[in-house]
Order: C-alpha cells, then sequence, then structure tokens
C-alpha cells in the first residue's frame, strides 16, 4: 500500500511522538555519561561523609571537583526529567495534566539545579 | 447487531497485560524498580541540593545542622533508601544499555541478571554504608 503520509512529513521522519527518537537517544547518552560520574559522586559522597565544614569546602573549591560535581548535577538532572517524562507519558492520559506535569517536572529540576550550580559557584569564588 | 457499544459489559473480560492474574515475573519486577528508583532519586536530589547550599553557607551556616539530621536514624534510613536506589539504577541501567545494544534478552540470562541486579545493588548500598559505619568515610579531609 501506498504510504498516506506526505514526502515532507516523512523526510522529517518524527511519527507521533512530534520529536522522533530525540528523546530516547538523549536519555541513553546522559545515562552513559552517569555511569563514571556516578561512582565518582560516590566516591566523594563516602570520602566527606561525616567531615566539618572546611573539608568540602576545600574538596569543591578545587576546580576539577567543582566541575565533576556541576556535570553530575546537570546530567542526572536532565536524565531525571526525561525518565519523569517517559512515566508521566505511561500513567497520564488526558493532554492537560500532562502539559502541566511535564512543566512542574521541568521546574522543580531547573530549580534544584539552580540552586546546586549556584552553592558550587559560591564556593569555587567565594 | 447494533448494541450500543458505550454499555458497560456485565462482565468484562480481563485485559492484557494481566497484572492482577499472573505471577509477577522477575523481570517485570525489575522493571517497575527501576521507574520507581528514578523517581525516588529524582526527589532525592533536593537533599544533594540541600548539602551543596548548606557546604556553600560556610562555617555554621547549616551545615552542622544537615549533618546532624543525616546522622539521626530517621537521616540515615533516608539516606540508605537513597544508597539503595541509586546502586539499584545504577546496575539496572547498564543493563538498559546493554538490552538498547541487543545483549541480554534471552530468558535465562534475563532472569538470571535481574537476580544479579537486585543482590549487587543491596551488597554495594550496605558496603558503602558499612565504609562510612566503620569511621573509614571522611577520607577526604
Amino acid at each position: 500500500m501506498k504510504s498516506l503520509q506526505t514526502p515532507l512529513h516523512r523526510v522529517k521522519g518524527l511519527g507521533s511522538s512530534h520529536s522522533g527518537t530525540g528523546h530516547f537517544w538523549r536519555e541513553r547518552v546522559s545515562a552513559a555519561a552517569l555511569i563514571p560520574l556516578s561512582l565518582w559522586f560516590a566516591y566523594a559522597a563516602i570520602g566527606l561523609a561525616g567531615t566539618t565544614t572546611s573539608a568540602p569546602l576545600q574538596f569543591f573549591a578545587q576546580p576539577v571537583n567543582a566541575f565533576l560535581m556541576a556535570s553530575f548535577v546537570i546530567i542526572s538532572l536532565y536524565h531525571a526529567a526525561m525518565g519523569v517524562q517517559v512515566v508521566i507519558d505511561d500513567y497520564v492520559h488526558s493532554a492537560g495534566t500532562k502539559i502541566a506535569l511535564f512543566l512542574l517536572v521541568r521546574l522543580f529540576v531547573i530549580a534544584t539545579g539552580s540552586a546546586c550550580l549556584i552553592a558550587l559557584l559560591r564556593i569555587s569564588v567565594f | 447487531m447494533a448494541e450500543n457499544p458505550q454499555t458497560p459489559i456485565a462482565h468484562p473480560r480481563p485485559l492484557s497485560p494481566h497484572l492482577t492474574i499472573y505471577r509477577w515475573p522477575l523481570t517485570m519486577m525489575t522493571s517497575i524498580t527501576h521507574r520507581i528508583t528514578g523517581m525516588a532519586l529524582t526527589v532525592g536530589a533536593l537533599i544533594l541540593a540541600w548539602w551543596l547550599v548548606a557546604i556553600s553557607n560556610g562555617l555554621d551556616g547549616g551545615y552542622q545542622t544537615f549533618m546532624a539530621l543525616a546522622a539521626s536514624p530517621m537521616g540515615m534510613l533516608v539516606l540508605f533508601g537513597c544508597t539503595c536506589a541509586l546502586a539499584y539504577h545504577f546496575f539496572s541501567g547498564i543493563r538498559h544499555l546493554a538490552w538498547d545494544l541487543g545483549y541480554g534478552f534471552d530468558k535465562k540470562v534475563s532472569e538470571r541478571n535481574s537476580v544479579l541486579i537486585f543482590t549487587l545493588s543491596f551488597f554495594s548500598a550496605v558496603v558503602l554504608f558499612a565504609i562510612v559505619w566503620t569511621g573509614h568515610g571522611g577520607y577526604l579531609q
């Protein structure tokens, strides 16, 4: 049977989700990046467990540690937003509620991520 | 013929995926646990933000309060939960990436890996906590 899609629609290749496989791919790439970053995070969190304030201040004042922590925060929250979106896609069927929840999730990750990044900046700059 | 399709059926037939009927296969358990741990870790990001903000406030800027809460029984329970969730999502996530590459779909292999993932994540969480408990944490000061 001849396809009912217009050639333009087919060449865009975005399908019913209107975003193609981009979401799937970004979720996988961020997951792969989080494998080494999570191991580093575990090393850092255990290494700073039970210490007084000066230890984490000195640790995150080192650019490499601030960079790794910022990467971990940004990529994990990016990954989280996409993961939660899939869960919402699967269980919420009303378009209005779905959009409202998507926006809430984005607000949450942007607010949480900003708090982390501003804290890291304050530690490294001041 | 010509029945109203809106009329509810008196005894509705069970619909796939039969969640309430069949015994849950292990792969289904791992799948739903991956989602639950992912959601939990998203909320757990708040603790990470709290920790970093407390550190950035400098001396006596709430860091002592954070550490005292983290060392309380409730705090340790929450942190242990987060550690289990992160360890689980880590190992299960690696399996998901392997699945995406086409490996590990065999029924026997996926059942075995499910058990492996549950065991490995729980034990690594216990080991990470044991490091702190036995006084081997805090090596970065």
